[in-house]
């Protein structure tokens, strides 16, 4: 069977498997929607939840971000990571012992107030809806290179597969596909990942490939090899960093922290049966996250020699298929700026900006592209760091059914995020806005139809969204952090670890949190010039991706303040916190 | 409603109900007394215990964890990388691997030592 045949298949047998796995979990009651009936055991929860987390970001963006900046990635390898430390020990069994069914029911009950929750789900839609944008666009690159439809397409596809499994399974269909799409995106990350480690380094196991030394005879460590071939090219080293510290330590942090405050990510602990369940299912979904995240960096790493092996010094009309396949889909373009013919890939940019292709061929038969090009370097070679993962198997030239599991990996991890993301806005908008805030005599029925109306209609604006996209994948989802980090994060911790903190100082704080956070990426993101967005104007030297750290500091400060000038909160909310700080007595989630 | 009872008697019954229960597997009957409270008349000793053990227990975790990856990953990355694991700099394995293994240790770790904390204080769910 050719490659394009396999990928059909491939695709098409696990989009099968999720839409059984979603009609046999079908949903009948809220409780089976918002929390799948509160009875899941925590190693299956763990896996549903590393694939809830890992996102098109995770499967298609990290590892070629890690190829192309190096130890500065490391901000992503331990945010991503060192968050489920935070939920594990100070967040998850705590709402689980709560036992109600969304973020905002924690903070509207332990707040005592319909303005907290209100606001709650003011910061959680913000939060889901930058996140989902990167899915569905990650759903569409997946579609357009591997299935041959344009994006457009692609992404309309994948909302009308999500639609079927989350609308009609609430989170018990989606908690058990998401289980069926972990299996896919791991394999699919692993198989290549054993590959190309065996074919570099000699040693299958990527984490210790990485630290061998690479197989060609010369001796070197993989490390060192990478240091010696970038800066002869004119790079920077790859083991040494460019951001200054205090961005990489906030921006870690900012990571950390705003994993932590994910609605869609601590939801999943509200689904297994007690609070001592909630801290062992966050230790299995980081076992099962850390395996792909600890692969990544070595993935990274032999897909920038790979690459530089492959496309340097190398004439355009002997380019590997790969290079031409991907230079199509407009994420890869060659600019011979010395006309030689052959590719020189230097530091710098080829040219200025996205290449914008004239229809027309170069002198080598590459496809002419508009842009001006960049004097003062040397560099003829733009390339699109979201296409490493996805075009290693090629690079490396893996066989065919390789190539069709990435494709079938790379939409499962997509679908899954998206799936997860799409509950919990439904949720809050049916239960948090209707069934306790605004109509509170809905039926359960009523609640249950209200709630897939809301997946419906979060649906259709994820897919706008992918479509238009407002920037490209990883950058997007930085931006959910930053906003989880500065508003709902502080709010729940001191809702569990501070008995005295009440509605006006968490109220507050939210507010102050994500105004700021919003506002200063939004300055620096979309008003400022681009060439305004460097350290020497940043506050603190903290760059957009790190400032949810200022903002979280700006929420924890001005809610204590404002608390301690206000009346505590009543005996009722301080015996709850009592409560919920002893695990006996969990129980099932109760519907109220 | 829980007893109150005179501010010195209540510290008195906390600390002897701590201290002589460090050792897990102890007879329950020296546990805090679940039916008295502490001074502000609102938790019970025992539930309070168990709370600071709990707080004791995260404060040393979450140094840990902040060392591994913010320490040995950020801080002191360039120093650490002057030795060696294998062919990994040793702050640059930190940052991209160690730090990773060292969060799961941690939570696993929490998890065995909060059920044994649960069964010393007769907590658990």
């Amino acid at each position: 069977m050719d490659t394009q045949t396999l990928i059909y298949l491939f695709v098409g047998v696990s989009f099968a498997v999720y839409s059984g796995i979603a009609i046999w979990s079908r949903a009948g009651s809220t409780k089976e929607f918002y929390v799948a009936g509160g009875g899941v055991n925590p190693v299956v929860n763990g896996m549903a939840t590393a694939a809830d987390w890992m996102s098109a970001a995770s499967f298609i963006s990290m590892a070629g971000i890690i190829a192309f900046v190096g130890y500065d990635a490391s901000v992503y390898l331990m945010g991503w990571t060192g968050g489920y430390v935070l939920l594990a020990l100070l967040l998850a069994p705590y709402l689980r012992k709560f036992g109600q069914f969304t973020v905002p029911d924690f903070i509207g009950t332990r707040y005592y107030s319909k303005a907290a929750r209100v606001v709650a789900v003011i910061c959680l839609i913000f939060i889901s809806f930058t996140y989902i944008a990167g899915q569905m666009r990650g759903v569409g690159i997946v579609f357009s290179r591997f299935l041959d439809v344009d994006i457009t397409t692609g992404v309309i596809i994948g909302m009308g597969i999500v639609f079927f499994y989350s609308v009609l399974g609430g989170m018990k269909g989606i908690t058990y596909t998401q289980v069926a799409q972990f299996c896919v995106l791991i394999f699919a990350y692993m198989v290549p990942a054993f590959f190309l480690s065996f074919m570099i380094t000699g040693n299958p196991i990527p984490q210790l490939g990485l630290g061998s030394t690479v197989n060609d005879g010369s001796g070197l460590y993989v490390l060192q090899k990478l240091d010696l071939v970038l800066t002869d090219l004119g790079f920077a080293e790859y083991t040494a960093g460019q951001k200054s510290m205090v961005d990489v330590f906030c921006i870690t942090l900012a990571l950390m922290v705003g994993t932590a405050g994910l609605p869609h990510v601590i939801v999943r602990f509200f689904t297994v049966p007690k609070a001592s369940d909630a801290r062992l299912s966050a230790g299995w979904a980081l076992v099962f996250i850390a395996l792909l995240y600890t692969t990544a960096p070595a993935v990274g790493a032999f897909a920038r020699l790979n690459f530089i092996d492959n496309v340097n010094e190398q004439s355009y009309s002997e380019a590997p298929g790969w290079f031409t396949n991907w230079e199509r889909n407009d994420l890869i373009a060659f600019k011979d700026k010395n006309g030689d013919g052959v590719m020189q890939y230097r530091k710098g940019d080829a040219f200025a900006g996205k290449p914008e292709f004239t229809g027309e061929t170069g002198a080598s038969g590459e496809r002419a592209v508009a842009n001006t090009p960049v004097a003062g370097n040397a560099n003829e070679v733009y390339v699109d760091q979201d296409i490493m993962v996805l075009a290693n198997p090629e690079i490396g030239k893996l066989p065919g059914w390789v190539i069709a599991l990435v494709a079938a990996g790379g939409l499962a991890a997509a679908l899954s995020t998206a799936a997860g993301l799409l509950l919990v806005i439904s949720a809050s908008v049916s239960h948090d806005l209707l069934k306790q805030t605004f109509r509170p005599n809905i039926s359960e029925k009523g609640e249950l139809r209200a709630a897939r109306i809301a997946a419906t209609a979060a649906i259709v604006i994820a897919g706008y969204l992918g479509i238009y996209p407002p920037g490209w994948v990883a950058q997007v989802v930085a931006f959910a952090f930053g906003l989880a980090a500065g508003s709902l994060f502080p709010a729940i911790f001191m809702g569990i670890f501070s008995k005295r903190m009440n509605k006006e100082g968490a109220i507050a704080g939210m507010v102050s949190g994500l105004a700021f956070t919003f506002g200063y990426i939004v300055y620096f993101k979309l008003i400022a010039a681009p060439e305004a967005n460097v350290a020497a104007n940043w506050l603190f030297g903290v760059s957009p991706e790190g400032i949810g750290v200022i903002g979280m500091l700006i929420n924890f400060g001005i809610a204590i303040a404002v608390s301690s000038v206000t009346a505590g909160p009543p005996i009722e909310v301080r015996k709850l916190v009592d409560s919920i700080r002893v695990p006996r007595g969990a129980g099932e989630a109760h519907v109220h | 409603m829980n007893q109150q009872t005179p501010n010195g008697e209540v510290k008195g019954e906390m600390n002897g109900g701590v201290t002589g229960h460090d050792e897990p597997g102890e007879a329950p009957q020296s546990l805090p007394d679940i039916n008295q409270t502490t001074a502000d008349g609102e938790t019970n000793l025992r539930e309070d215990a168990y709370w600071h053990e709990n707080l004791r227990l995260l404060g040393v975790l979450m140094a840990i964890w902040f060392a591994c990856s913010f320490g040995a990953g950020i801080l002191f990355r360039e120093w650490l990388d002057q030795f060696m694991l294998g062919g990994y700099p040793l702050g640059f394995w930190f940052a991209q691997q160690g730090s990773i293994y060292v969060f799961i240790a941690l939570i696993f770790f929490y998890v065995v030592r909060m059920k044994q904390i649960e069964h010393k204080y007769d907590l658990d769910d």
